[in-house]
C-alpha cells in the first residue's frame, strides 16, 4: 500500500520555483484501482512520478509497502535503490507507449526481465506468456512500427506486468486511442487488475476512464481532493 | 538482451553506423598506410647506411676536424702539388709530371688509434673497428720543357714557358707551347682485416676474387669496389697505384643494394694505409656494435665520457646524414603522413562522439522508459558503450582492409627514390686548377683552386632504393587498438550522457 503524507514537490525555472504538489497527503490501499484525474499542469504526472519512485518529493514522505519489499520511504532512497523497487515492484503504462523502435513486440517484453537476471530462455518463456496474455501471441516478431497503436499499447501492458509487479501505473494509457480501441485497453487493463491482484493507478482525462476506478481523485493546482 | 539489443540498434540504425564506421575506417586506413610506409622507410634508410656503415654498426665514433693551427693547411685545406724544376721526365720539348698524394680524407679529422681500445673497453660493447679515410690524388700532365727557351719569364700558371717573342713557340703535348693536366682521386679506406665483421665491409658482397684476410696486414693489397674498378678499367690480378705505391687487386666487392656504392673507392690494410699516408696510429672512423639494441643509448653516452673529443652517433642520428627524394619522403611521412594520421584519427573520433551524443539525445525517452522499468545506469553505460564499440570495430576491420590494400597499391607501384649517405663517402672529383706559381726554383704549383684540367674520377653514392610498404602484426594491433579506443571513447562520453539523464526529466522531456 501507499501512504504519502505532506508531500510537496517544487521545481525551479529559471529564478521562480513552481509547486507542482502541495502538502498530498492519500493512503492507496493494496489492490485498489484508482483514477486521477485533473487539468493539465495540475500535477497528476507528478503525482505519478513520486508513486512510481521516477522523483522524490521535496518534502513530505512516500511509503510504499509491498509483500516482497516490506516498507520503503521513497522519499530517502538512493537511485540505485530506487531503481531496483522499479524493476520488481512497479509497472509503467505510458500515453506514448514508448516501445522500443527496433526492437521486436517479444524483445520490448524481454527488456522488463533484463535486470531481474534468468536465462535468455526463460525470458523468451515468460514474455511469450505475457504477450498471449494480452492477445498478441501471434505477434511476437512483429517490431513496433509494424503494429497498430491498440496493439502497441498491449505491448507494453505486457511489457509493465511481465514482472509481476505490486502496482500498475498507467499515464493517460488510452490518450492515444480511439473509442473502441480505449475500451478494449481499459478492459484489458481492468481484467488483468481483477486477475491479478494489483494496486492499479491510472492518470486520465477521460471520465469514461475514470468511471471505471473503485475510487477516483482529482488534483488541481498541486492540492489532492477525494472525488464521491 | 545486450547482445540482442546492440544486435538491433546497429542494424536499425544503419546509416549512424555506417557514417561512424567509414569516418574510423578512413582513419585507421590513413594510420596503417603511413605506419607501413614510414616503416618502409626507415628500412630504405638502414639498407642506404648499412651499405655506407656496415651491418650491425649501431654506433660510429668519429672526431670533428678541428680549425688549422695555420690558415691553407689541415684537412680542410686546398691540396697543393709541388714540382721542382729537375722533376718530370722531358722528351721531344715536353715535360711530363705527375705526383700523387694520399691524405686523410677532407673533411675527416683522424685521431689516435689507443680511441679503439677505449671504445672496446666501455661495457656492452661485442664488437668495434677502426678505419682510416684517405684520399688518394694524383695530378698529372705535360708542359713545354723549359730548356726550349729563357726570353720570357715563367708565369707560373702552367702557361708555355722559354717561347722567344720571335719564334713561334712549340714543346708541349699540341707541340705548340700548350700545356695539359688532369687529376685523379678517389677514396681509399685502410681498415683492419681481423675486425671485418663490423664496419664498412660487413656489409658488401663481393662479387670477384677473395676479401682482405688477417694475413694481409702489411701486404700491398687491395679490394676495389666493383663500380669503381669498372670505371676505372681495373680488375683482379691487375694493380692499382696509390700514392706511388703498386697495390695488387685481389677482389672487388660491391653494395648490397642494387646501385649503391661501398663505404670507398679502394680498401687496404689499416696499417699500409696509415704508413703511406704518414698517419701512424691515426684513424678516422670506429664502428661500434652494441651487446643489444636497448644498450645502444648508454653505450653512446659511456663512449661519449670515455672519448670526450669524439662525435659519437647512433643509427638515428646516421638517419639525418641520408639525402635525396628518401630523405623527402621521410620528411613527408614523419611530418606530413603523422600530423595528417592525428587529423583524421581525431576527426573520425569527434564523428564517432558527436554522432554517439545525438543519438543519446535522439534515443532520450528510449533510456527514460528504460531506467523507469528499472535499467541501471551501468546497464545503460554498458549498451552505449557495446554499440559504439563495435561500431568501432566495423570501422577498424573495414580500415584494415582498406589499409591493407592501400600498402598493396604501393607496393605494387614500388616508387623508386634515391638516397645517398653524405657523411661517409665524400664526392672526390674536383677539378684542378691554377693556383699560382709558389715552386720555387722555377717550379710550378698547382692545387684545386677551380678550373677544369681534365675530369677527376668522382665516387657514386647515390644510390636507388625501391621503396616497400612492410606489413607487421604491431600496425594491425595498433590499428585494432585505435579502433576499439575510438569506440570506448565515444562509449563512454555517450553513456555518461544516458547515465545522466533521470527518468522523470527524461518521460517529461518527451510528454
Amino acid at each position: 500500500m501507499y501512504q504519502l503524507t505532506n508531500v510537496t514537490k517544487k521545481y525551479d525555472q529559471g529564478k521562480r520555483s513552481v509547486t507542482a504538489l502541495q502538502d498530498v497527503t492519500v493512503s492507496i490501499p493494496d489492490g485498489q484501482m484508482v483514477a486521477i484525474q485533473g487539468p493539465t499542469g495540475g500535477g497528476k504526472s507528478t503525482l505519478l512520478q513520486m508513486l512510481g519512485a521516477l522523483d522524490r518529493p521535496s518534502s513530505g514522505s512516500v511509503l510504499l509497502e509491498t509483500e516482497h519489499l516490506g516498507s520503503s520511504n521513497l522519499s530517502s532512497l538512493g537511485d540505485s535503490q530506487l531503481g531496483r523497487i522499479r524493476a520488481t515492484e512497479i509497472g509503467f503504462v505510458f500515453q506514448g507507449f514508448n516501445l522500443i523502435p527496433t526492437l521486436t513486440a517479444q524483445e520490448n517484453v524481454e527488456t522488463a526481465l533484463a535486470p531481474l537476471g534468468g536465462t535468455n530462455a526463460a525470458r523468451r518463456e515468460r514474455s511469450a506468456a505475457a504477450l498471449e496474455a494480452v492477445g498478441l501471441g501471434d505477434r511476437l516478431g512483429h517490431l513496433p512500427a509494424e503494429l497498430s497503436g491498440g496493439q502497441q499499447q498491449r505491448v507494453a501492458i505486457a511489457r509493465a506486468l511481465v514482472k509481476d509487479p505490486t502496482v500498475l501505473l498507467a499515464d493517460e494509457p488510452t490518450g492515444n486511442l480511439d473509442e473502441e480501441t480505449r475500451d478494449e485497453i481499459m478492459d484489458l487493463l481492468e481484467g488483468l487488475w481483477r486477475a491479478q491482484g494489483l494496486t492499479l493507478i491510472v492518470v486520465t482525462h477521460d471520465s469514461a476512464v475514470a468511471r471505471r476506478a473503485q475510487r477516483r481523485l482529482h488534483i488541481k493546482a498541486g492540492r489532492l481532493t477525494e472525488l464521491a | 538482451m545486450f547482445y540482442t539489443y546492440l544486435r538491433r540498434e546497429l542494424a536499425g540504425r544503419r546509416k549512424q553506423t555506417a557514417i561512424v564506421a567509414i569516418g574510423m575506417a578512413l582513419a585507421i586506413a590513413l594510420v596503417i598506410i603511413v605506419n607501413s610506409v614510414s616503416s618502409g622507410v626507415q628500412l630504405a634508410q638502414a639498407s642506404v647506411l648499412e651499405s655506407v656503415y656496415g651491418v650491425g654498426t649501431d654506433i660510429t665514433v668519429s672526431q670533428a676536424p678541428a680549425a688549422a693551427a695555420t690558415p691553407g693547411t689541415g684537412n680542410g685545406a686546398p691540396q697543393r702539388f709541388d714540382f721542382g724544376s729537375a722533376d718530370g721526365a722531358a722528351a721531344d720539348g715536353t715535360t711530363t709530371i705527375s705526383r700523387s698524394r694520399l691524405t686523410a680524407e677532407r673533411g675527416t679529422e683522424t685521431f689516435a688509434s689507443t680511441g679503439l681500445d677505449s671504445v672496446r673497453a666501455v661495457p656492452n660493447v661485442s664488437a668495434a673497428a677502426a678505419t682510416l679515410l684517405l684520399s688518394n690524388s694524383t695530378f698529372s700532365g705535360a708542359l713545354p720543357t723549359r730548356s726550349q727557351g729563357a726570353t720570357r719569364p715563367s708565369t707560373g700558371q702552367g702557361a708555355p714557358s722559354g717561347q722567344s717573342a720571335e719564334t713561334p713557340p712549340t714543346g708541349g703535348p699540341d707541340g705548340a707551347g700548350g700545356s695539359s693536366f688532369s687529376v685523379d682521386s678517389f677514396t681509399v679506406l685502410g681498415l683492419n682485416p681481423a675486425d671485418a665483421a663490423v664496419g664498412p665491409l660487413s656489409a658488401v658482397t663481393l662479387t670477384a676474387g677473395r676479401s682482405l684476410a688477417s694475413t694481409d696486414a702489411g701486404a700491398n693489397v687491395a679490394v676495389l669496389d666493383a663500380s669503381y674498378a669498372t670505371t676505372a678499367s681495373l680488375a683482379v690480378g691487375g694493380t692499382v697505384v696509390i700514392a706511388g705505391t703498386d697495390f695488387s687487386i685481389v677482389g672487388l666487392v660491391s653494395a648490397a643494394t642494387a646501385d649503391s656504392a661501398t663505404a670507398a673507392n679502394v680498401y687496404i690494410p689499416l696499417d699500409v694505409a696509415q704508413s703511406l699516408a704518414a698517419l701512424p696510429g691515426q684513424v678516422s672512423n670506429i664502428y661500434v656494435q652494441a651487446a643489444s639494441s636497448t644498450d645502444i643509448n648508454q653505450v653512446q653516452a659511456d663512449i661519449r665520457t670515455a672519448l670526450p673529443a669524439a662525435t659519437v652517433k647512433t643509427q638515428a642520428d646516421l638517419a639525418s646524414s641520408v639525402s635525396g627524394s628518401l630523405a623527402s619522403a621521410s620528411s613527408l611521412v614523419s611530418n606530413l603522413g603523422l600530423w595528417l594520421s592525428l587529423i583524421v584519427l581525431a576527426a573520425a573520433f569527434l564523428i564517432a562522439i558527436l554522432f554517439t551524443i545525438s543519438g543519446v539525445t535522439r534515443r532520450t525517452r528510449e533510456f527514460g522508459t528504460l531506467k523507469a522499468i528499472g535499467w541501471s545506469n551501468g546497464r545503460i553505460v554498458r549498451q552505449v558503450g557495446g554499440e559504439s564499440l563495435v561500431q568501432g570495430l566495423i570501422g577498424g576491420v573495414v580500415g584494415i582492409a582498406v589499409g591493407l590494400a592501400g600498402i598493396l597499391v604501393i607496393n605494387i607501384i614500388a616508387p623508386t627514390l634515391t638516397a645517398g649517405a653524405s657523411t661517409a663517402v665524400q664526392a672526390v672529383g674536383r677539378g684542378a686548377g691554377a693556383a699560382g706559381g709558389a715552386g720555387g726554383a722555377g717550379g710550378a704549383g698547382f692545387g684545386p683552386g677551380g678550373g677544369g684540367f681534365g675530369a677527376a674520377t668522382q665516387a657514386a653514392t647515390q644510390s636507388n632504393i625501391v621503396l616497400t610498404a612492410p606489413v607487421t602484426v604491431s600496425v594491425i594491433l595498433i590499428a585494432v587498438g585505435l579502433a576499439v579506443l575510438g569506440g570506448l571513447l565515444a562509449g563512454v562520453i555517450g553513456g555518461w550522457r544516458a547515465s545522466r539523464l533521470r527518468p522523470a526529466e527524461a518521460l517529461r522531456s518527451i510528454a
